[in-house]
């Protein structure tokens, strides 16, 4: 690790000032993925920004259709909440499907999305479930918010606040863990809405989380398993690697798909 | 038996230390004055250094010096050595590269030392390692074992085509002639997948120097810390023997890795005395990928000839084995006389005849691993035989069973003569546990929900306590195989025992001190058991290829007896009885036929005081030391069954149950030994399933984390069936056969085999993966569209 200089601001006004004046800045969440490129000495911010003592970052409410989740929350809150769990089950399944208990009461939900690794599972919940990105300074709909690996609609310096989910109709997520780090190899969420079926799939893309649209159109019609069948998704996008080509991966999104929906349905 | 006495499950001593916190491994021990060692390594796998440029990495905050292999050579350190000579067939010996500890004009793999810089803090290292500037005149690289002698690109000048030795072991006209007449012919072609040992505690040093007395101190990450000491001195030259001293202290885990003499620490215990202030050493996760010794990488063609009784005639194997860019310490044993002689397997075999190719290649060095040789042979004789019952549509079990070896002592055509077994007795067992004959309901329960059950047996043979001494030097070995130790008794009776064993795991501080709670009829508690510190125990060949009980536990046996010898003069003074009268048992020493007796800790005593003896036709002191060289190998064997499904959807294989039948001989601690047998399946079912070691063409390690290399975690296993039969071993004092690899050598054709089963064809190679398993199942549901 280079060495770097350490802020503990305790609001988000206070985080956006130092923007600015201070030089190199990052800000640090959870620190799951920015420490250990750190110390790996692949990352050497010359200012580290902690959001941890950030209260107004931080929280689980539910106010009507929507759940709205600060970006503070760690993995294993969203996975235990019970307004989660009552409100987008889907979503506290995929919570703690993440890493390991260590990852989950380090990582946050706004690290993940912010971060938006290409085998993460929160950007397919949130493409999938039409969320929007609230930042220090705008609104930012999920499908213009992910914008290929490792890249988003975020400025320099902007701050997620909160991620805000409407919630569906019925949802599931559905994922297939790479066999050594357990990001997802190929991670798929459905989730049907009051106007229409969306699907996402997370690890798979080269070019990131994706919408697969030969899903959604399938299951609108007939938000069902059986509806899948012969249903392919094409190769020519996925990523390929030592664990999973891109025929592997293609093949599991429609499996998982399929899974995905068997267990949204049964939950009625 | 005392409660604490042979075949007691007593709870490990040492762990009350461990899982509190309190165990001392090298990275605690922190010298005064200490300094921080960081290797710069190679990003490349082959190139040529122009020229090193430290310069202005020595000018840099903290920076207390840089070295190179330049430095080495003008203090005249030798590198680093190969203790094991093979010849190959035409009597040539193997051509050994040079293997410097810091480059000298060439590196040879990626993470190759290249300099080392010391400065007072690691931090400070690193950045003036940043700031070296080497200038590489990058070369092609080759890393396929199959390929490596047809490269372009060669490795070390003194072999043009990159290999090491081809070398051969059994009797090439008898087997010709056996697979002439053969009624069948089986081939399989297989390749052992390289893994990366992964040891939880990393390689560490720390080197020492003391001005005023000359003497040199090296805590290491070792298996055997005698070893390493006698290699630093008499070969690479970095201090007398007499004057080194080497400790190692608790090591957490080694399979092998730690046995080996590296870079590191060379170069820690010459630079102390270099910057005359102690340099400090420790591997992080990363460098422990590149720079540990690698295991296994063997790619394998072999066939088995059998007659028309289904009678196993012959056996021919070629293979040709990786040994990375250097000869690490005992890496050229591990593909012949580890490897080779284990070939029969359980079998009755005429006609064996094997050659093996060892090559050279940009990669780690490979050396040896968890089973070391003999999980390769098994793979190779289990994976085959496996092959021959279905081809010749018989059950494997049963196959097995007609081609077992049943009178013993048996040779066999490849150097070994196994002492004892009875392999049908655990194929009985094994077949009951793991409930056989009701396979096939669950096989059609699996198919009705869409999945394939597969059934995988596994009938191996290991050899260990690797000795004897005569026999081993006959064979190239550079060290006898015997092993050391001492007891001594206190005066207040509690006894400690030296040894030249290192545990790194084992729990030698509780088996040991059964024994001698065994022998001398004392509590365990009584006991403490001393190693790891060449200072303390005089010298010992240390821990690997399960040696520990077998060797090292008897050479402590026969100390024992000799205190007992001693103990009954001592008695026979004073109870004034003749020496010949003195009994000794469950801890007392009595005269015969009288109710006089002395308790074991009340003669100790008196052998100290020496008041009831003159001390010229009887020494003071109970005091006993041994060397204890076996007379032979000794020859664990069991069977493993492993049964799995298969998702074929998705390629995921689960283990749904494991049933392992062990034949250790005699067993100290079963707890113990079955902890072994646990973790040992699990490294086995990791290669099967999970790891694998993979560089690209242009030599980069793409499996370098474990983000992309995959140890098997408790969710990917069973909960084992675990069950035994005994043989004792008639080739120890003990009869102990030792246990602490046999689950690694088992399992992966254990679970080849039942993955082959499930699929129907023979097409998988390890590691398993989803992706691997679910392209086979493709094949296996449509045959027309194999290629
Ligand atoms: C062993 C391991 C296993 C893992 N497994 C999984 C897995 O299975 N699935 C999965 O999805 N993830 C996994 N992760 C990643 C984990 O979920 C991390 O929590 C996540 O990547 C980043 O969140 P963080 O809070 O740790 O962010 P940090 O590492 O602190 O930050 C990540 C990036 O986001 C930026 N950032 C953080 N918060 C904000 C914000 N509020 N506004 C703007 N920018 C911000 C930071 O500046 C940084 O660039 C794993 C991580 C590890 C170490």
């Amino acid at each position: 690790m280079y060495a770097f200089e350490y802020h503990r601001p305790t609001s988000v006004k206070e985080a956006a000032g130092l923007i600015g004046q201070v030089e190199d800045p990052k800000f640090l969440a959870g620190g799951h993925t920015l420490l250990p490129t750190m110390k790996l000495r692949l990352a050497g911010p010359a200012n580290l920004i902690d959001l941890g003592q950030i209260a107004e970052l931080r929280g689980i409410e539910r106010s009507g259709d929507t759940l709205a989740i600060g970006a503070m929350t760690k993995h294993a809150e969203v996975a235990n909440a019970a307004e989660v769990k009552e409100a987008i089950p889907a979503l506290a399944e995929l919570a703690e499907l993440i890493g390991d208990p260590h990852v989950r009461n380090r990582g946050t939900i706004g690290g993940s999305v912010a971060n938006n690794d290409p085998s993460a599972d929160y950007p397919a919940a949130c493409l999938a479930l039409n969320a929007t990105i609230v930042t220090n300074r705008r609104k930012i709909a999920a499908d213009d918010f992910f914008q290929g690996i490792f890249t988003t609609a975020l400025e320099d310096g902007e701050i997620i606040t909160q991620i805000v989910f409407p919630i569906p109709t019925q949802a599931a997520y559905a994922k297939f863990r790479n066999p050594a780090s357990r990001y997802a190899l190929v991670g798929v969420f459905v989730a049907k809405h009051a106007d229409g079926v969306r699907v996402a799939v997370t690890g798979a893309g080269s070019n990131g989380v994706f919408r697969a649209s030969e899903i959604e159109q399938a299951l609108s019609g007939n938000f069902a398993a059986e509806a899948l069948d012969g249903v392919t998704v094409s190769e020519a996008e996925m990523n390929s690697d030592i664990h999973a080509d891109a025929a592997y991966r293609a093949h599991l999104v429609s499996v998982m798909a399929g899974r995905a929906v068997q267990t949204a349905v049964a939950r009625g | 038996m005392t409660a604490t006495g042979i075949g007691a499950p007593v709870r490990r001593k040492e762990d009350q230390r461990f899982v509190t916190g309190q165990g001392r491994y090298v990275d605690d021990f922190n010298r005064p004055g200490q300094t921080y060692a960081y290797f710069l390594r190679s990003p490349h796998a082959h190139a040529t250094i122009r020229s090193i440029d430290t310069g202005p990495a020595k000018i840099m905050p903290g920076v207390v010096a840089i070295f190179t292999g330049d430095d080495l050579a003008a203090d005249k350190i030798g590198g680093l050595i190969c203790g094991w000579m093979i010849h190959s067939k035409d009597g040539s010996p193997m051509k050994a590269g040079p293997h410097p500890a810091l480059a000298q004009g060439k590196v040879r793999y990626v993470g190759d030392h290249v300099a080392v810089v010391i400065a007072e803090t690691l931090a400070q290292a690193k950045d003036a390692a940043e700031a070296i500037v080497v200038d590489y005149d990058v070369l092609p690289a080759v890393v396929d074992t199959a390929q490596a002698t047809k490269a372009s690109v060669q490795v070390h000048d003194v072999s043009p085509d990159n290999t090491v030795f081809n070398w051969h072991l059994g009797n090439k006209d008898e087997t010709e002639a056996a697979f002439a007449r053969a009624k069948h012919v089986t081939k399989i072609d297989l390749v052992n997948n390289r893994l990366v040992p992964n040891a939880i505690e990393p390689r560490a040093a720390v080197g020492e120097y003391d001005f005023g007395t000359d003497n040199y101190t090296l805590y290491t990450t070792s298996q055997n810390p005698h070893v390493a000491r006698l290699v630093l001195s008499a070969f690479i030259g970095v201090a007398p023997e007499h004057k080194l001293r080497v400790i190692a202290p608790d090591v957490g885990g080694g399979f092998g890795s730690k046995i080996f003499i590296y870079a590191e620490e060379t170069v820690c215990v010459w630079a102390a005395k270099k910057v005359k202030r102690p340099v400090k050493w420790t591997s992080d996760r990363s460098e422990a990928f590149l720079s540990d010794a690698h295991g296994r990488d063997h790619v394998t063609h072999a066939e088995m000839a059998t007659d028309e009784n289904g009678k196993i005639i012959g056996l021919r194997v070629h293979t040709t084995a990786n040994l990375g860019a250097y000869l690490s310490t005992f890496s050229s044993s591990v593909p012949t006389y580890l490897y080779a002689p284990l070939l029969s397997g359980q079998y009755d075999i005429p006609a064996i005849y094997c050659e093996v190719d060892a090559v050279y290649t940009n990669t780690a060095p490979v050396d040896a691993y968890r089973g070391a040789g003999r999980p390769e042979a098994t793979f190779v004789v289990e994976r085959l035989v496996e092959k021959t019952a279905r081809e010749l549509g018989q059950d494997p079990a049963e196959f097995r069973r007609r081609n077992y070896i049943t009178q013993f002592p048996h040779a066999t055509p490849v150097i070994m003569t196994y002492d004892t077994g009875d392999y049908a007795a655990s194929l009985d067992k094994a077949l009951e546990i793991a409930d056989y004959k009701n396979f096939q309901q669950r096989k059609q329960e699996s198919a009705r929900r869409g999945k394939l059950r597969g059934i995988g047996f596994s009938s191996y043979i290991e050899a260990c306590g690797i000795a004897p001494s005569q026999a081993v030097g006959s064979l190239g070995a550079g060290v006898g195989l015997w092993e050391s130790a001492e007891v001594r008794v206190n005066p207040t009776g509690s006894v400690e025992v030296l040894t030249g064993s290192h545990s790194h795991g084992q729990g030698h501080e509780t088996t040991f001190a059964q024994l001698v709670s065994d022998r001398l009829g004392i509590s365990i508690d009584q006991v403490s058991i001393v190693h790891g510190d060449t200072d303390k125990v005089q010298f010992g060949m240390g821990t690997y290829g399960s040696r520990s009980g077998a060797v090292g536990m008897s050479a402590i046996a026969k100390a024992i007896d000799k205190v007992i010898a001693k103990g009954k003069k001592v008695a026979a003074h004073v109870l004034e009885a003749s020496e010949g009268d003195i009994e000794f048992k469950d801890g007392r020493f009595g005269v015969a036929g009288t109710d006089r007796s002395l308790a074991f800790g009340e003669v100790a005593l008196q052998a100290y005081i020496a008041h009831k003896f003159s001390g010229q036709d009887l020494e003071p002191g109970l005091k006993e030391g041994a060397f204890y060289d076996p007379t032979n190998f000794t020859f664990p064997a069991g069977v493993h069954i492993c049964e799995v499904e298969i998702d074929p959807d998705t390629g995921v294989t689960s283990i749904q149950r494991w049933t392992a039948v062990d034949d250790f001989g005699v067993i100290i601690n079963p707890m113990i030994v079955e902890g072994q047998v646990h973790g040992g399946i699990a490294q086995g079912v990791g290669q099967a399933l999970l790891e694998g070691a993979f560089y690209d063409q242009s030599g980069q390690l793409i499996t370098a984390s474990f983000n992309d290399y995959c140890m098997p975690r408790a969710i990917d296993l069973p909960s084992f069936q675990v069950g035994m039969t005994v043989t004792p071993c008639p080739s120890n004092p003990l009869g102990i056969k030792g246990c602490g690899e046999a689950g690694a050598i088992a399992a992966p054709p254990a679970v080849i085999n039942a993955i082959t089963d499930a699929l129907g064809h023979e097409d998988i190679a390890m590691p398993a993966t989803p992706q691997a398993v679910w392209r086979a199942a493709q094949k296996a549901r449509m045959p027309m569209a194999a290629e």
